[in-house]
């Protein structure tokens, strides 16, 4: 028996990714990183800035995600984002140039304290890149 | 009449002007390929944002609390409208098009007695509407610098409505856009994006029960201002292949007119050509007669 789910991946521009031979993602949801395996219950979800993994029979793959909404259904995972980088192609100062905007944006006094949270969780996650 | 010296002339100018038309055909065309594409590629985003938040709201428990972005103010005092037009001319009746269904809009609510904010997107819709509502326009935002439709110009517009619906600068707000159907057909929409038109959610509610981590509200006030930037994104995609359409189809046209042009010009030009031969004839042939 298959094990194997169907995962897109869309940000506004165009399909970003689209598999349908992953056995386990882990998104880094709203209350904590979740694994998704197959038959999991349908289950609407928001991320935060991190790093998703996906477990697939043609290789692993890691993304580093700064927001977006994960929608799981009848074994069709929807990952919805406006920024997503795969981390294999992403070099040293590209990772830099994030860091840099995000900690600029933390520097800022106005900004709410949820955004803030969200800021240092994006400095966080692309510190342990680094 | 003009003289053989003045048609020459003109045939030049005419013709020159159909090479750039001709030229700017060719470069909308190609333009318009890609922007149709990237139109395409960005459907399912806003149509996946879209479900999710038709799953969303109709799980809702407590309608009384549904956040405003969704339920709106219950007020109808204020409207906002965004009109999206293009920073080129040049390109037919897309930019009057827009204009004209958001004017019609304007008048219908000025004459209810309700309150009009503007802002423009695009530096054409501002020329345009700065002389009769010009004390209405509270925002004019353009790109020209940017080359495509991008979803980070689109989240900067979403945030500046969103940041005025928050201060309760206005209860509704609709935007307005050439919807691509083809290149010689684009159709000017008007689409209330606050509160969110729940008339069409309603025949496809989803008898679906999902999950959700953290809480629906909680979800739904983080989901709406995206949902809120998709639209606008979505608006802007299907202009820039309005907008390159549109001008692919009155270059042609222009081109054609111009061709139309040169031919007259040219018979004109022959025919006095001609005349000319003719009297000059005429005068040796009397003055041999005389002899």
């Amino acid at each position: 028996m298959s094990e194997e789910f169907k995962i897109e991946i869309v940000n506004p521009e165009k399909s970003f990714l689209v598999k349908d031979d992953v056995s386990e993602v882990v998104v880094p949801a709203y209350e904590g990183e979740m694994g998704i395996l197959k038959d999991h219950i349908s289950i609407i979800s928001f991320l935060k800035p991190g790093i998703i993994k996906i477990l697939s029979k043609s290789g692993d793959e890691s993304y580093y995600i700064e927001d977006g909404i994960v929608e799981f259904k009848n074994n069709n995972l929807s990952i919805l984002t406006s920024s997503i980088f795969n981390i294999a192609d992403m070099d040293k100062s590209k990772q830099q140039d994030l860091l840099k905007q995000a900690e600029e944006e933390s520097g800022k006094e106005e900004i709410s304290d949820q955004s803030k949270y969200l800021i240092d969780q994006k400095i966080e996650v692309l510190k342990t890149l680094n | 009449m003009a003289s053989l010296d003045d048609l020459k002339k003109r045939i030049a100018s005419v013709k020159s002007t159909q090479k750039i038309t001709k030229a700017m055909k060719m470069v909308a065309a190609a333009k318009l390929r890609k922007a149709q594409e990237s139109a395409e590629k960005g459907r399912p985003y806003s149509e996946k944002m879209n479900n999710v938040i038709l799953n969303l709201s109709s799980g809702i428990s407590d309608k009384e609390n549904a956040p405003k972005l969704l339920s709106g103010t219950g007020n109808n005092k204020f409207h906002l409208c965004v009109v999206m037009t293009s920073d080129r001319g040049l390109c037919g009746g897309f930019n009057s098009n827009i204009i004209k269904k958001a004017k019609s809009y304007f008048s219908k609510i000025l004459s209810e007695g309700k309150e009009l904010k503007i802002i423009t997107v695009g530096s054409k819709g501002n020329d345009q509407l700065k002389r009769m509502y010009g004390d209405k326009i509270i925002e004019n935002i353009s790109f020209k610098e940017s080359k495509n439709a991008n979803y980070f110009d689109a989240d900067k517009v979403g945030k500046i409505v969103i940041d005025k619906f928050e201060n309760n600068e206005f209860d509704i707000c609709t935007i307005f856009y050439n919807q691509f159907k083809n290149v010689i057909t684009q159709i000017p929409q008007a689409q209330q994006i606050i509160p969110l038109n729940s008339e069409d959610s309603e025949e496809n509610t989803l008898e679906e029960s999902y999950e959700f981590e953290p809480d629906e509200d909680e979800i739904l006030s983080n989901l709406l201002p995206k949902n809120i930037s998709t639209q606008i994104f979505k608006a802007m995609l299907e202009n820039s292949a309005s907008e390159q359409g549109s001008r692919m189809s009155a270059m042609d046209n222009a081109t054609r007119n111009a061709g139309e042009m040169v031919d007259k010009l040219t018979i004109q030009y022959n025919r006095s050509r001609q005349a000319a031969i003719t009297k000059e004839l005429i005068e040796i042939i009397s003055g041999a007669e005389s002899l």
